[in-house]
């Protein structure tokens, strides 16, 4: 293998597993520390630069990077970074003076932001500390799109919305409630915006068209109900109650149900439990709650005696499944299950009846706009997408990141400069080493266990709908929990001229992930480590040749737990421990031109 | 010195032994040694071949004496027993533990202060009596522990730290047990863990006294330009006659080596020590022509390394020869140990 070339700032922005997988690429590590530290304003403000809604996805993140996580491949559970962010929040000062702030003196530039939802939210945190006058038009009377309308109170208290989308709004944003754009020609025939952003979301729910679909009015579409049960218009519905759909939408929509009055709800799921969408943690409350989740049954059709809806009729099915493929698949008859209302919640989708034809914006196939990836920019080059309005539903996260790439684009956009040519991201490294052997992060390797969050109890909790079930880490939790974290942002840095080939390094390292070795081929050298390397999804670092016998120091990233022992059992420093900070651009660290006048 | 203990986290697919243990479970406590000090490396090799032996923690006895490799036995088997003696005096320690209980697996590690200037006396006896057991030289050429002066195995030319040169000749272990008789001779280096893990293997597995003196450089007083015994000058200088593979009892010898090349050597224990001859020349079953060849190559500046020489049809035995008990002295009963004042009054009359 060539040596690994670790000025490419990817290579260790890889090893910082969690901040990889963020796809706002969130500096994990470095909050997690300064909440260790108790710096919790701090903690709060390094979150915020990238994640912007740091109390609302505190609690309600799809947390792709708690999977990632390295310590879930070391020991079974990887820490609670979603719930550690919640505690930045929940322990933050006052933040506003922190806060970027806008110039008195505007750029002259103007923005539309379709959809007052996290991406249209994080356009304009971006964009209004630039001199941008952003305009946000919301259909609705209160903004937060879907984090409003379809994530329950009790998940997500409205007075976190209110505050997290106050800092942005009152940065200056000209925030214009119950004002839908119901034509998109319109608005850019008036020519009174730069730009527009359309973060509208994915507002339709699918569909189920079965037999009795349209003989009776007690089935509901998911994203909907939960959106009249949000705003007040729904307030109780039927003892029994089926979910179709076992996504996290209809996690919610069980939930909710049970705070309405209904008694015995069940969650209908077309497949066995390894092929459920519902992130695991959301189906543990639901069954935590006592719903009960019916595998292997698909709706065949809804049972209506004299407009009167009396149940749903199943197939129930079976399956032969082999790697986690279904090969074959049986009925075994059907199955009736009586209900007095129905909840859909088997997707949705984005749709633009708004948007005319003509207007240079084109469609797919599947009638959604084209949207460049990387620049979010339609067809008409004024005219950005970005958040579930550009490629579906996704989930929040991911709309803050389509927010902060849209921002870039529209920066550069009016500007007059080629959007394509972003800045690259970079990455810049220090040495922890305090003196011979001692590092200047907390090393030791704790091997507490994942610590869990306390809820309200089980019969306090349904007294009213908006009671949020978590309670968030107590101090105490939260100082053995951050201990968990294995600081991978900490690097092993390795310089092969310094190596006298001691192997100190390989005998002290608690997980084995050294080798001094000849060179080969990566298959080769995977299977000839100290412990073979076997998950190809890691990277293995390997070194120039040894000055003494030309072999070169493989390293394993897989399960390197960053203890730093390496560092300070090497006798010349050819190892050394050094944090690395991945910088990630945004609309603010684009140099641009000034202004055309 | 760190400041952190080995964290207990091992890899997850660390394999177990046939007892069901890991490597990690035959580890000793932290290492108070400099940084990159090859007896770290040692200690490594010998956790590793004591994982590999299966051997139950409890059945293996660590001596050693005074030095920073003395040091060592308390960073292995941390479940086993442990004599750490005055200065250059295990070999005595090891020869009455031994006498006491022939069960138990005995290693003996010392240095090239402890075993060849204040021990040389008790090292000498002890392979003169052949007393079963694993002894093990951490030859660094300096006294590390006192910052670095020459010790007895410092070669002629090598220079110090600060810059004298050594004018006095040097013991080397080596030749000094073979012209003893011994009937197992090694040498490695604590850098080359594939040869040197085996070589551990073959020596606890020895019916006798077997002696491996492991080049093992001190990083901080004697690793530097015109050291003799330094990372660089040892690999440059690093001549293996002999390969030799441990093939622990009940397992088939896999591999396939070529004719004439490999000579396969029971052992006591039914298991084998398969030689490959890395020089067609050398023979390691020849004592006399082993002690020539290593001398020649000391001439020219080669460490020969390797199983130098076995005999395992010598019958000399520390336990044949003094006829002792078979059964550990702990298990015999008290009136059979000490048969009482009656008893020893006759033997006594018996001399009047």
């Amino acid at each position: 293998m060539e040596p690994t070339d670790t000025s490419k700032p990817d290579y260790f922005h890889r090893v910082v597993d969690c901040q990889w997988a963020c796809p706002a690429h969130t500096d994990v590590p470095e909050y997690i520390r300064l909440i260790a530290q108790g710096e919790f304003t701090e903690a709060y403000m390094v979150n915020r630069e990238s994640n912007v809604f740091p109390g609302i996805l505190g609690r309600v993140c799809d947390r792709p990077c708690e999977p990632a996580c390295r310590r879930g491949r070391i020991e079974e559970k990887p820490v609670a970074i979603c719930r550690l962010k919640r505690v930045a929040s929940d322990n933050r000062d006052d933040i506003t003076a922190l806060l970027p702030k806008a110039p008195r003196e505007k750029n002259g530039k103007r923005i539309a932001c379709i959809g007052a939802g996290p991406a249209s939210l994080t356009v304009a945190n971006d964009l209004l500390p630039l001199g941008y006058e952003v305009t946000i038009f919301e259909q609705y009377g209160v903004p937060g799109g879907l984090m409003r309308t379809n994530i329950p109170a009790f998940r997500l208290p409205a007075n976190v919305l209110d505050e997290e989308i106050g800092y942005i709004v009152d940065m200056g944003a000209d925030l214009k409630l119950n004002t839908p754009i119901k034509s998109m020609k319109r608005l850019l025939d008036a020519q009174e915006f730069d730009a527009v952003f359309v973060g509208s979301g994915a507002p339709k729910g699918k569909e189920l068209d079965l037999p009795g679909r349209r003989d009776t009015d007690r089935i509901h579409i998911g994203i909907t109900w939960l959106e009249s049960v949000a705003f007040g218009h729904v307030e109780s519905v039927g003892e029994r109650v089926l979910i179709i759909g076992v996504g996290n939408t209809a996690m919610d929509c069980c939930r909710s149900s049970l705070r309405l009055g209904a008694k015995d709800v069940k969650v209908m799921a077309r497949k066995p439990r390894q092929f459920f969408k519902a992130s695991e943690w959301e189906l543990e409350d639901a069954e935590a709650e006592k719903v009960d989740i019916v595998i292997n049954h698909a709706p065949k059709s809804f049972v209506v005696e004299g407009g009167r809806l009396m149940g749903m009729m199943f197939e129930k099915l079976e399956y032969d499944i082999e790697n986690g493929d279904i090969k074959a698949t049986r009925s075994l008859g059907d199955v009736f299950f009586p209900c007095d209302d129905v909840i859909l919640a088997i997707g949705q989708e984005n749709a633009f009846p708004w948007i005319e034809k003509g207007l240079g914006i084109e469609l797919d196939k599947w009638n959604v706009p084209k949207v460049n990836a990387t620049t979010f920019q339609s067809t008409r080059p004024e005219v950005f997408f970005g958040g579930d309005a550009a490629f579906g539903p996704k989930n929040i996260i991911w709309s803050v990141e389509h927010g902060h790439q849209a921002a870039i684009s529209i920066h550069k956009f009016c500007h007059d400069e080629a959007i394509e040519q972003r800045m690259p991201r970079g990455v810049s490294l220090s040495s922890r080493k305090m003196g011979m052997h001692e590092l200047a992060y907390k090393n030791e390797y704790n091997g507490v266990e994942r610590r869990l969050v306390p809820h309200v109890g089980l019969v306090e909790r349904f007294k009213k709908i908006n009671i949020e079930v978590e309670l968030g880490f107590t101090a105490e939790e939260a100082a053995l929990e951050v201990q968990r974290c294995l600081n991978c942002d900490v690097q092993t840095v390795f310089a092969a001229k310094l190596c006298i080939e001691c192997d100190a390094c390989i005998d002290i390292c608690p997980v084995d992930c050294l080798t001094i070795a000849p060179n080969g081929p990566e298959a080769d050298l995977r299977a000839r480590l100290t412990a073979p390397a076997t998950n190809p999804s890691q990277a293995l670092y390997v070194s120039a040749a040894l000055p003494q016998t030309g072999r070169v120091m493989v390293k394993d990233e897989d399960v390197c737990v960053h203890c730093g022992l390496c560092a300070e059992r090497c006798p010349t420093a050819a190892w050394d421990m050094q944090k690395s900070t991945i910088r990630i651009p945004f609309a603010i660290d684009e140099e641009v031109r000034a202004c055309p006048a | 010195m760190s400041y952190i203990n080995k964290p207990k986290v091992a890899h997850p697919s660390l394999p177990t032994n046939s007892l069901g243990l890991t490597r990690r479970q035959y580890e000793g406590s932290m290492s108070t040694l400099c940084a990159g000090c090859g007896h770290d490396s040692v200690t490594a090799a010998i956790v590793e071949a004591c994982w590999g032996l299966s051997l139950q923690p409890e059945q293996l006895v660590k001596l050693s004496g005074i030095g920073c490799s003395s040091k060592t036995t308390a960073y292995f088997v941390g479940g086993s027993h442990g004599f750490n003696s005055v200065h250059g005096r295990m070999p005595s320690i090891a020869s009455g533990a031994n006498a006491a209980n022939r069960g138990l697996t005995y290693v003996g590690i010392s240095g090239d202060g402890d075993s060849l200037s204040i021990g040389i006396g008790q090292l000498v006896h002890a392979i003169r009596r052949n007393v079963n057991m694993l002894y093990l030289i951490e030859n660094n050429g300096v006294y590390g522990l006192t910052k670095g002066q020459f010790s007895a195995s410092a070669d002629v030319g090598t220079k110090a730290k600060r810059g004298e040169t050594n004018s006095s000749p040097p013991i080397d272990p080596v030749l000094l047990a073979l012209t003893l008789g011994a009937t197992f001779v090694a040498r490695s280096f604590s850098g080359d863990k594939a040869q040197l893990v085996p070589l551990i293997q073959a020596g606890m597995r020895h019916n006798g006294f077997a002696l491996i003196d492991v080049l093992s450089p001190c990083v901080t007083f004697n690793d530097h330009e015109g050291s003799t015994k330094s990372y660089g000058f040892t690999r440059e200088h690093y001549h293996a006659a002999v390969e030799a593979d441990f093939v622990p009892r009940a397992e088939e010898i896999a591999v396939n080596y070529p004719e004439g090349e490999a000579i396969p050597v029971s052992l006591h224990d039914g298991s084998r020590v398969v030689l490959r001859k890395l020089d067609p020349s050398y023979d390691p079953k020849d004592r006399t022509a082993a002690y020539h060849y290593i001398e020649n190559k000391l001439k020219q500046n080669e460490y020969v390394t390797g199983l130098i020489h076995i005999d395992e049809a010598d019958n000399t035995e520390f336990h044949n020869l003094n006829r002792t008990a078979k059964t550990p002295l702990n298990s015999i009963p008290f009136e059979k140990l000490s048969p009482g004042s009656a008893t020893l009054h006759k033997l006594m009359t018996r001399y009047r």
